[in-house]
């Protein structure tokens, strides 16, 4: 993955919470709908990729961004899932999607996302 | 019947045809009329009959003008094509049966995918592979929401259901209902785990290896890594079990 070295030191390392920006913004986006706003914990930083919100539109999608896999409970997510469940999804998040949260902060609490 | 077989054909023509080719299209339906007159059922329409669609239209012209210019001969196209056509799961099989035999390639799978693919001479060109490991405790399962994201370098092509609306939007809010389709069942205790592949990585599930294997060889347990168990919608076959037999 040498190719796909961060071209910027990752801004995010495992373990940490990060909230999903929530945005709706007209153009190409690779952030599910219903993973925005989310909190999670970073799984892992795949290394940096080019943009693919520029991509889409026919340009060189530089430079590149680091992308991770960010981990959340899926009883965070769906409000009707079984609230005892250990189940979790994974999903990659390029970095502007997202803003690192403390753990203490009052959102988090009660919907920390996984240990990993 | 035989009437009936034939109104829903007609429905399902009328519904797949999409903007300019719906002129050429409402005269096929003509052939509904040999029904009337004793020929049974219509005939599955040739490849040359069916819809000529923008992209294939494209495709054809490109592919024309690269062999005209010389650019690409047909010996090269064909040879690709058969190399396309040659990649499936025996390939993320292969993998999966090293990983459970040899616990130095395992670590070197979990560290790099991509490479340790490599290793076993597949060609995973521009995929950034991870190989997601199932455990008593957590059950791995890859679905794509936004398109259709697959590993096709390791399982070939995707099939028709992973692609669906149904299973793209249900793998990742019903997880558990989605599997029990596929008649696998998860306890409540164990955690499912779903990957949304939504950008850059492809994923391959490497199921448990079964119980009593001990002491199989790399292809003998290879046959026991099935297509849907890499994807993750079922669990690896049990020795006795086939794909086409479940129960044999």
């Amino acid at each position: 993955m040498s190719e796909n070295s961060p071209s910027d030191t990752p801004k995010f390392s495992p373990g940490q919470t990060v909230k999903v920006m929530q945005g709706y913004p007209i153009g190409h986006y690779r952030t599910p709908a219903y993973f925005r706003e989310s909190i999670g914990v970073i799984e892992r930083c795949c290394g940096a990729f080019t943009n693919p919100e520029e991509l889409a539109y026919g340009r060189s999608g530089l430079p590149k961004i680091n992308l991770y896999r960010v981990r959340a409970r899926l009883r965070d997510i769906w409000p009707h899932y079984n609230q005892q469940s250990k189940d979790s999804i994974e999903v990659e998040i390029y970095e502007h999607w997202l803003e690192a949260i403390a753990t203490d902060d009052e959102h988090a609490i009660g919907r920390q996302g996984p240990e990993s | 019947m035989t009437k009936d077989t034939n109104k829903s054909g007609k429905k399902e023509t009328t519904h797949s045809h999409t903007g300019p080719d719906g002129h050429a299209h409402d005269h096929s339906q003509g052939h509904g009329h040999e029904h009337g007159h004793g020929h049974g059922h219509p005939n599955q329409p040739d490849e040359e009959d069916s819809i000529t669609t923008y992209h294939q239209v494209l495709e054809i012209a490109v592919r024309e003008l690269l062999v005209e210019k010389s650019v690409i001969d047909e010996a090269e196209l064909r040879s690709i094509h058969e190399r396309m056509d040659r990649r499936g799961p025996h390939s993320g099989a292969l993998i999966v049966a090293r990983a459970w035999t040899d616990s130095d390639y395992l670590q070197r799978v979990r560290e790099n995918a991509t490479e340790a693919a490599k290793e076993l001479g597949l060609e995973p060109m521009w995929l950034n592979l991870i190989v997601l490991e199932n455990t008593p405790e957590v059950h791995n399962l890859v679905v794509c929401t936004l398109c259709s994201c697959y590993p096709w370098a390791l399982l070939g092509l995707p099939p028709d259901w992973y692609k669906s609306r149904a299973y793209r939007s249900d793998a990742v809010h019903k997880p558990r209902e989605v599997l029990k389709r596929f008649g696998t069942e998860i306890p409540d205790d164990i955690e499912v785990r779903v990957h949304d592949s939504t950008a850059d990585m492809r994923y391959l599930v490497m199921p448990e290896r079964p119980k009593n294997t001990e002491g199989w060889d790399e292809e003998a347990l290879a046959q026991l890594v099935t297509r849907d168990s890499m994807i993750g919608v079922t669990k690896a076959l049990e020795p006795g079990q086939s794909v086409s037999r479940p129960d044999q």
